[in-house]
């Protein structure tokens, strides 16, 4: 059961299509809202138990040859994500029945692809199986390119997806390679058992090109610095969908990554640097550019990047606390509690704000923040949900944010303080960025609400007439707004039920007893609204208030200043640069240099390979030898006989007259014929004779009908390459032809032959007998060969298309 | 012998890829032609040329030629042949179709390197 719910979106997705069809009266929503609400039903009788330190664990053999198995495993890490997924899965669903029109839009390619994304981010979160996490990895990547694309008349919808699927795509690959790194050192490919062999793994080689892998995937899909291109191209998604995916829960699928595997690489210091490091650049890069937006969805895009730095900054201090003795008793236990805090609270108001730039979007016509403003009076309720997640994401009581904020300074404040791995060099600096950047979150809040909602009203920039939306969109938002509160009066219950069982799955080592079996629920953290007038953050609040709210008065005046930076000196640039510039016209370039058509260039490069690598092999094996040993006598007439031959075969290359070089072949033909009689071999001499009469004789009968043009006698260009491969291709059969008639290592089985070609077969002649008696098969499909070619020539002879009917073949 | 041979085989190999490597249908196929006797040749050398005697029994003979190589360059000239008469007839009707037995001109652009 608990693997078939991971199921459940994908086999409902079944459906979908029929109701689309047949009940077109009631919106398609309405039925697939069922099940995320059944799953949270579903996951919600799981909480008491993981709290209690209980995982649950269920599988389904998937291939046991190889074994691979769909393993559902619910901790508190799965379990909150779980729950997320579907809650506000639940939430998105409805609020996409008041946005999506259900006679003007595909609504069954919509829930199909939602529904499919869904199944895809269960399975990431409780797969504990490394390979089957890969295999939902993807599909979470091919369903964002299907949802980004919906509406695929749009060049812009394209493009982003395109986008969106190559990075993801590119860093769930690596991150394949570091699975299967990590299973090939660790021997297993379930996470629970990695976990447990953390500290042997630290020693292996591989072990931090497996981090660094792993590492590449993360930060691609949780669209960290600089791979967080993607992520405001995809802003051309309908709008249920960048609050589902761009928001919620795909771009989390890193974070989880991260928060899942930091028991395996914590004790990297790589693994630290890298997560805080990048965490805090992105923090960083996000907030700086989130302010220079001027699309709603822009804003909240780059500010999601901002987010998901702070988060993945908060996990990579977390796994310090592996580095710490008596980690229990310092604040770095903070770091993981945080992380997962901030998660839910990003989960809750950035929906919100997504849903809310959606309904603007919907009840304006336009998205543009140039055009807005002095929409409070017309759409209260909106302005409200938008204030409320608004002030929450710039850090500000009573909202959640300012909750996760105050523990995100507390756990930068001791880094600072931090002795191992050089921090307490680097840490100042990495307390400054997060203060700028948080000083920036604030702005770009505050530009978010107020430019929108308040102002002036420019009425006639505005394509529709604007006015409230209708309550059935607005619900949704309302609801996330209300936990943004009410999350903010209960935090402890929140960390006691959610937080605590999934910071347990996160740091276990932290909280291990030999002889106590320790649960979540013993962890001591509680989260506390006031520090007292004491306490850094505090002041350190203050003080984003105060520059933020100076900043933001002032914004007229510095905004321009983004203008200094040149459109080109962008990553988006360096983007189309290198898929465009450097992959796409360097491959073409390439292939028409390489791949220009001229047959004779093919066969030149294939010989002078052949060439290379026989040649090669034999002086790289010392396989050369020469050895006279057994080797026939030399006669004189086989002198004369081969100098003919050569003759024959120069008059072929010189020829300046095509008629000279098929006489000399076939004088080589014949020459050939009498080598044959030479060398007891009168079968084939009998044979080669009346063949070679033949051949030359189709040789002369297309020469005869070559006309006019064919007539201009050509002479063959001498070319210097042409030449040095030819001599190449003869040096080579010369050398292999000794080297194998020097060294024999076995006797020949003709003896056999000679003994039994009468007793056993009743014939005298030897080569007549092997070729129908002994060695029947051969020639049976020798004649099938002829009588193939005989029709084949006969086809291309008589079946011919007129011009008339060629032309209208063609057309 | 064996050793004379060699040479003589590769001498032929040379050729018929010097033949090839040129533009004119002809004179690919006289290369084609040329490359199916130094490969028989070849063959035949390599099975060994002593021997007195050709394979067939008869009183009071005991050495005879290697009866196997004949009979595999027995086969591999009669499909050498089916295979030449073919391209042969192809070319003769790629001639007839194309007006040219030019393989840079059959590519169209009638630009070489």
């Amino acid at each position: 059961m608990q693997v078939l719910a991971i199921f459940i979106p994908l086999l409902a997705a079944i459906f979908i299509p029929f109701l689309f069809r047949n009940v077109r009266t009631i919106h398609t929503g309405w039925f697939v809202l069922i099940v995320p609400i059944l799953l949270v039903g579903y996951y919600a009788t799981f909480i008491s138990r993981v709290m209690n330190g209980n995982d649950v664990l269920a599988s389904f053999n998937w291939i046991p040859s190889l074994n691979i198995s769909f393993i559902s495993y619910l901790d508190g890490l799965s379990l909150l994500f779980s729950l997320l997924i579907t809650g506000i899965g639940a939430l998105v669903v409805l609020y996409s029945i008041f946005y999506l029109d259900k006679t003007k839009e595909q609504l069954h390619n919509f829930y199909i692809y939602l529904l499919m994304f869904m199944t895809a981010m269960l399975g990431v979160v409780q797969s504990d199986h490394m390979i089957t996490l890969y295999l939902f990895w993807e599909l979470t990547s091919i369903s964002s390119f299907l949802l980004i694309a919906y509406w695929f008349q749009r060049d812009k919808s394209r493009f982003g997806a395109l986008k969106s699927m190559m990075i993801t795509v590119a860093g769930g690959l690596l991150m394949l390679g570091g699975f299967v790194l990590l299973a090939l050192m660790g021997g297993t490919y379930s996470i629970r058992e990695l976990v447990a062999q953390a500290p042997q793994l630290v020693n292996e080689s591989y072990f931090v090109l497996a981090l660094v892998l792993i590492l590449f995937g993360a930060f691609t899909k949780s669209a960290q610095f600089p791979f967080y291109i993607w992520l405001p191209d995809a802003m051309e998604a309908p709008t249920p969908v960048s609050a589902y995916l761009h928001s919620a829960t795909m771009v989390k699928a890193g974070i989880y990554l991260v928060a899942r595997f930091t028991p395996i690489f914590a004790a990297s210091e790589v693994w630290i640097w890298l997560v805080t490091g990048i965490g805090l650049l992105t923090l960083f890069w996000g907030s700086l550019f989130a302010v220079k937006q001027t699309d709603l969805k822009g804003i909240l895009a780059f500010s999601t990047v901002s987010q998901l730095g702070l988060i993945m900054a908060l996990l990579g201090a977390s796994a310090i606390a592996f580095h710490v003795e008596d980690a229990a008793n310092t604040v770095f236990k903070y770091a993981a509690f945080a992380a997962i805090f901030h998660l839910i609270n990003h989960a809750t108001f950035k929906g919100s704000l997504f849903m809310i730039a959606g309904i603007v979007d919907h009840e304006t016509g336009t998205r543009d923040i140039r055009k807005l403003g002095g929409l409070m009076s017309i759409m209260p309720l909106s302005f409200t949900v938008a204030l409320i997640s608004s002030l929450s994401m710039a850090g500000l009581p009573p909202f959640n944010g300012f909750l996760s904020k105050e523990m995100f300074l507390t756990a930068m404040l001791t880094l600072k303080d931090f002795e191992l791995f050089e921090f307490s060099t680097w840490g100042i600096l990495l307390l400054v960025i997060a203060v700028i950047a948080s000083i920036f979150t604030f702005v770009y809040s505050f530009y978010f609400v107020f430019k929108t909602f308040t102002g002036k009203l420019q009425a006639s920039e505005l394509p529709q007439k604007p006015h409230e939306a209708p309550i059935g969109m607005l619900v949704a938002p309302m609801i996330l707004a209300a936990l943004v509160v009410i999350i903010f009066f209960i935090p402890n219950l929140i960390g006691e039920v959610f937080i605590k069982p999934a910071v347990f799955a996160i740091q276990p080592f932290l909280y291990q007893d030999p002889f106590l079996q320790f649960t979540p629920a013993g962890i001591d953290i509680t989260v506390k609204a006031w520090h007292g007038f004491t306490a850094p953050e505090l002041w350190l609040t203050v003080c984003i208030v105060i520059v933020g709210a100076l900043l933001f008065t002032t914004l007229g005046k510095w905004q321009k200043l983004y203008r200094i930076q040149p459109a080109k000196l962008s990553l988006n640039t360096f983007y189309d640069f290198v898929m465009d510039g450097v992959l796409n016209r360097t491959m073409v370039n390439v292939s028409k240099r390489v791949m220009h058509g001229s047959m004779r260039h093919y066969l030149m490069y294939m010989f002078a390979a052949i060439c290379f690598i026989v040649i090669g092999t034999l002086f790289y094996k010392d396989a050369f030898k020469i050895s006279f040993e057994g080797a026939a006598p030399i006669e004189l007439y086989q002198l004369i006989l081969i100098i003919v031959l050569v003759l024959g075969t120069l008059t072929t290359l010189i020829a300046r007259s095509r008629i000279t070089a098929i006489v000399g072949l076939g004088a080589v033909g014949y020459t050939v014929a009498l080598f044959f009689v030479m060398f007891n071999a009168p079968d084939l001499a009998l044979t080669q004779l009346v063949i070679e009469t033949i051949s030359v004789a189709l040789f002369l009968l297309v020469f005869y009908h070559l006309p006019r043009l064919g007539k201009v006698q050509e002479y063959t260009p001498f070319r210097f390459r042409r030449l040095a491969v030819s001599i190449g291709i003869g040096a080579m059969v010369t050398l292999v032809a000794l080297s194998a008639h020097s060294q024999k290592l076995v006797d020949s089985i003709n003896q056999y032959y000679k003994d039994t070609v009468y007793s056993l077969a009743g014939g005298g002649n030897i080569v007549n007998v092997i070729l129908v008696d002994y060695r029947g098969f051969d020639t049976l499909f020798e004649i099938t060969v002829l009588g193939i070619a005989g029709m084949g020539i006969y086809a291309m002879i008589k079946l011919r298309l007129s011009r008339k009917e060629k032309t209208n073949e063609s057309e | 012998m064996e050793i004379v041979m060699a040479f003589v085989c590769g001498f032929l190999f040379m050729a018929a890829i010097y033949l090839i490597l040129s533009r004119s249908l002809l004179r690919i196929i006289i290369g084609t032609g040329l490359l199916s006797h130094g490969a028989h040749l070849l063959i035949l050398t390599m099975g060994g040329l002593g021997g007195t005697a050709p394979p067939v029994l008869a009183e009071g003979v005991t050495d005879f030629a290697d009866p196997i190589p004949q009979a595999l360059i027995l086969t591999a000239i009669v499909i050498a042949f089916g295979v030449t008469a073919f391209i042969l007839v192809l070319a003769y009707r790629a001639y007839q179709e194309l007006q040219t037995d030019d393989t840079t001109a059959m590519k169209g652009s009638g630009i070489d390197d």
